[in-house]
């Protein structure tokens, strides 16, 4: 099959020719540009890639792409998404979904194609409420959230998104922020440089059902005050003027201010790549995800580790026992037991 | 028939007579082996050239508690010299390997019907547990039947007493004993047996060899003693020239998707999720492998069917395999490939129901939910496979018309075809149908929604070429561009349009064929599995002098083109199905005809002679 010359794409090529129909102020514009930025430096051609959506506010986005992309059924986008990967492992297959499409109605094959690891990415734009079906509580929505659906306050534990791809096996994991554009183009091109599921939570404001859910993150000052921005190799310090830090104490994250006498260096160096994925697990935990808390926001890559992929392991069979086992149409309809039955009548063991 | 009790004697020897047509039920504890007895025998009958049918009956529960009537499984088949069309309405041999087995299913046995029986079972504690206030073998119940009771247990441990295995895996030989048995009555060769085990314990030949030793033990049991008075012989089937093998439904059904791969150049991916009676084409075509055949099992059952959808979209055919309760779960999903309109090939074994229902039972009563069972007009093309051989064809014709009009497709077999077996005439390869696809390359004027002229399908346009990126999806499409769009006129114009392409599809699929007049005052009208037993009742009745038609239908949806002419030449029309009267209703909604049904919902098959009594009646015999 052709493919375009290797004329450098820019971000205008994976603008489609669909009128953008999100509220004006909603998140989405901001990942759907960093997207569009993106792609054109990702060295593939346009025609291989493929964005697979749910259903949500979210999942309008393969419309607004100039690529292929199919906008499927309510949670089942990682499914569509792993069919297309399964036989087309040359195409860059990207899941968009949200909080409701990925973690309520869809987190069967959300889980399921983490702990698979499918080499698809899945971007999760979690805005912690149900933009489209006009403002009902979401599984990500905190305790006591009063929605439409929840006049007197929510009563059920939200979930951490990146707590369930943590303890699905997921072997890559990040997370970013809507409107940090430097960051969140960062953590899309780590990623699409992963082999394997990479699955990225995009913090993102609803501002007509939820707004301002992330405001102490995201605020000038709470950029810098909550923010915990991991680097591998780097020690955990965040705060204005880098004067905090996270320390393990051996069970717990401990935040410690810096100077009289404790430096970076008494602050835990983040490793990614830990095999065990439990530390990556309690890093996701100190936080519920809107700064609030006593701890920071941790942001970027908490977990990245290599693993064979689901697909590769599928078709690499194939190929195998494709060379190991040829056999004709012919003889697979004959099977290893026939008889004949010639013009006489007479009838014998075997094929003709 | 009924066995006769005598025939040609040779001095000192059991006398011999042929017989046409024979009906051996071997039934035993789940355990017991007897799905494998009875396809061992089937196998062999095969090789031997007679026309047989089979008709597996197991439990749901893979081990239902030892010795019970739930625990019971049992494994008919009918092997004939001639063409015949079910596995027999009633039993000529009963094998049953214990009380419970006898009891389930003594009532099926014909009169002067051979019982063979294990003493062994026939202990107190078995008999109280298969709920017998006496012992059958012992209180003259059993007087109308040809009773032989044969110590299967004692007589195995006997013949493997000095083999090292434990006493245990001894026992399990005692199907094998029993086989032996009928194999002599039978005289059949044990030859195709012990080259199956020995290549099936390859790894454990002191299996392979205690189980041919029981079995050879079981034939010269009867070879030596006087235990059967006479034995009998079934001489092949006239059947046309040509090669042949047994096949089940599930395999036919396998190895046509197989086939349908090849013969369109598309890779083959099953999404599937394991449920009964449908895991077998999962099973079959995960061995496949070096046909590039992709096998998948998905977290549920929507996976199942998203994945496919998933792979149609980037140019394979994407199949999906399941029952009744795992179709309702892919409704959603079989929507969507309605309104993108892509192909899919969803394959629905039916059992019986509704909910779980009768897992291992059979049943043709998702009809009316594989037509509607979908939000909103959702046109879906339905066909049936009539027979286990036909199980090749239909996969062929269901991935034909799933290409051709860019839709899925519905394909209906159920567990009596799936798990049943028939002698099948192996087709050349050259002479199924050619089935090539093109993807559409032009990206001058493409748009992912114009229309072949003919046929209305859009152009199958995949992921990987330069120029023809586009954006598909569950919301309402403009005609040509594809685009979302809630507009009216063009919603109204898209429902019209859908329905319109799956109707076409009548235009050039054959016109159904009568079998008998062509007109007059009784159609007999089936669909899917029933093809056997109406097949053999209508051929009964013109034998009796009786005046009757019948017709089959392959596809259910839509009709051929003639058949509301057919239905207007009949005076009345009869349709047996296995459910409450399916097609019968949608048959009086589009055609405006009277329709009599004729229903039947207990987990089985019709017998041939629920039929012919049927046709009887109407016919005024």
């Amino acid at each position: 099959m052709p493919t375009t010359e290797a004329t450098p794409l820019t971000r205008k090529d994976f603008q489609s020719d669909q009128e953008v129909r999100w509220c004006p102020g909603c998140g989405d514009y901001a990942i759907l540009s960093a997207v569009q930025q993106v792609f054109p430096e990702l060295g593939i051609p346009r025609e291989k890639f493929v964005i697979v959506s749910g259903i949500g506010c979210s999942s309008r986005f393969p419309y607004y792409m100039n690529t292929y992309g199919f906008h499927s059924i309510h949670g089942r986008a990682p499914a569509v998404a792993t069919g297309i990967k399964m036989t087309r492992p040359d195409l860059d297959v990207w899941v968009v979904t949200g909080d409701g499409d990925a973690l309520s109605i869809g987190g069967n094959h959300l889980i399921h194609t983490l702990r698979r690891n499918v080499n698809v990415k899945i971007l999760l734009f979690n805005n912690r409420v149900y933009g489209l079906t006009k403002g009902q509580y979401s599984p990500t929505s905190e305790l006591g959230k009063r929605t439409k659906s929840t006049p007197h306050g929510s009563v059920d534990f939200p979930f951490n998104p990146l707590n369930i791809a943590i303890g699905s096996g997921a072997t890559f994991v990040a997370r970013s922020v809507d409107i940090f554009m430097p960051h969140l183009k960062s953590v899309l091109k780590r990623a699409a440089a992963h082999k394997g599921s990479a699955f990225v939570e995009v913090m993102q404001n609803c501002n007509i059902y939820n707004d301002k859910a992330f405001a102490a993150l995201t605020d000038k000052a709470g950029r810098q005050q909550n923010g915990l921005y991991l680097e591998h190799g780097k020690p955990l310090v965040f705060g204005d003027n880098q004067d905090k830090g996270l320390r393990f104490t051996g069970t717990d994250f401990e935040v410690i201010d810096l100077g009289n006498g404790r430096s970076a260096d008494d602050c835990l160096v983040w490793d990614e790549k830990h095999a065990n994925p439990s530390l990556a697990f309690q890093m996701a935990s100190i936080s519920t995800g809107d700064g609030l808390g006593d701890f920071p926001v941790p942001l970027g890559v908490l977990r990245a580790v290599d693993a064979p992929t689901y697909d590769a392991g599928v078709i690499d069979q194939i190929d195998e026992l494709t060379t190991a086992r040829p056999q004709t149409l012919d003889q697979l309809i004959h099977g290893t037991d026939t008889w004949t039955v010639d013009a006489g009548g007479s009838v014998h063991r075997g094929a003709n | 028939m009924t066995l006769p009790i005598a025939g040609q004697t040779d001095a000192g020897k059991a006398a011999e007579a042929t017989v046409s047509d024979v009906v051996i039920r071997f039934a035993g504890d789940s355990g017991d082996g007897m799905q494998l007895t009875g396809t061992q025998f089937t196998n062999t009958s095969a090789l031997i050239g007679n026309d047989l049918s089979t008709l597996p009956d197991f439990p749901a529960e893979i081990r239902a508690p030892a010795g019970t009537l739930p625990g019971v499984s049992a494994f008919q088949v009918r092997i004939a010299d001639h063409d015949i069309h079910t596995p027999g309405d009633a039993p000529d041999v009963l094998v049953a390997m214990n009380p419970a087995a006898l009891k389930a299913n003594l009532r099926d046995l014909r009169d002067n019907g051979v019982i063979i029986v294990n003493t062994d079972e026939f202990t107190p504690r078995n008999l109280k547990r298969a709920g017998y206030e006496s012992n059958p073998l012992e209180d003259d119940s059993l007087n109308a039947f040809r009773l032989y009771q044969v110590a299967l247990t004692t007589m195995t441990r006997r013949a493997l007493e000095e083999s090292e295995l434990d006493v245990r895996s001894k026992d399990r030989c005692k199907n094998f004993l029993a086989l032996g048995m009928i194999y002599w009555l039978f005289s059949r060769p044990l030859e195709p047996t012990i080259d199956w085990l020995r290549v099936k314990f390859r790894r454990r030949p002191e299996i392979a060899e205690a189980n041919v030793k029981v079995m050879k033990a079981g034939w010269n049991f009867c070879d030596i003693t006087d235990a059967f008075q006479v034995r009998y012989d079934v001489e092949p089937a006239k059947l046309e020239p040509g090669t042949y093998r047994s096949i089940h439904g599930n395999s036919a059904l396998a190895i046509g998707l197989v086939a349908a791969s090849r013969r369109s150049g598309l890779p083959l991916f099953l999404g599937a999720y394991p449920i009964t009676p449908a895991s077998d084409v999962l099973h079959e075509l995960a061995t496949y492998k070096h046909f590039g055949v992709t096998t998948y099992q998905a977290e549920d059952e929507i996976a199942a069917v998203c994945s496919a959808i998933g792979a149609s979209f980037g140019g394979a055919l994407g199949v999906s395999c399941s029952s009744g309760p795992g179709i309702a779960l892919k409704a959603e999903g079989i929507n969507l490939a309605v309104m993108v309109e892509l192909p899919l090939v969803i394959c629905d074994i039916q059992r019986g129901g509704p909910s779980t229902g009768l897992p291992t039972k059979t049943e043709q009563a998702d009809l009316l939910q594989v037509m509607f069972g979908r939000n909103n007009e959702s046109p879906v093309p339905v066909i049936a496979a009539s027979s286990p051989a036909d199980c090749f064809d239909t996969a062929l014709e269901a991935v034909r018309l799933a290409t051709k009009y860019m839709t899925p497709v519905v394909l209906l077999s159920d567990g009596y075809i799936a798990n049943g077996a028939e002698p099948w005439r192996i087709p050349e390869v050259e002479e199924l149908p050619d089935l090539r696809v093109e993807f559409h390359q032009d990206a001058e004027g493409f748009m992912p929604y114009m229309r072949n002229e003919a046929t209305l399908a859009r152009p199958w346009a995949i992921p990987g070429t330069p120029g023809l990126e586009h954006r598909i999806g569950g919301l309402e499409k403009e005609d040509v561009t594809g685009n979302v769009n809630y507009e009216p006129e063009n919603h109204d114009h898209m429902v019209r349009l859908r329905a319109e392409k799956v109707a076409r599809i009548a235009n050039e699929i054959p016109e159904i064929e009568v079998e008998g007049p062509q007109s007059g005052e009784l159609l007999v009208l089936g669909w899917g599995s029933t093809l056997g037993a109406i097949t053999g009742a209508v051929n009964q009745a013109w034998a009796d002098g009786l005046t009757v038609s019948r017709a089959h239908l392959k596809h259910l949806n839509p009709f051929p083109r003639n058949l509301g002419d057919v239905l207007d030449r009949f005076e009345r029309v009869l349709v047996p199905e296995m459910n409450l009267g399916q097609l019968a209703l949608l048959l009086r909604a589009r055609y405006l005809k009277d329709i009599e049904t004729y229903s039947k919902v207990e987990g089985k098959p019709f017998t041939r002679d629920e039929i012919l009594h049927r046709i009887q009646q109407m016919a005024g015999a």
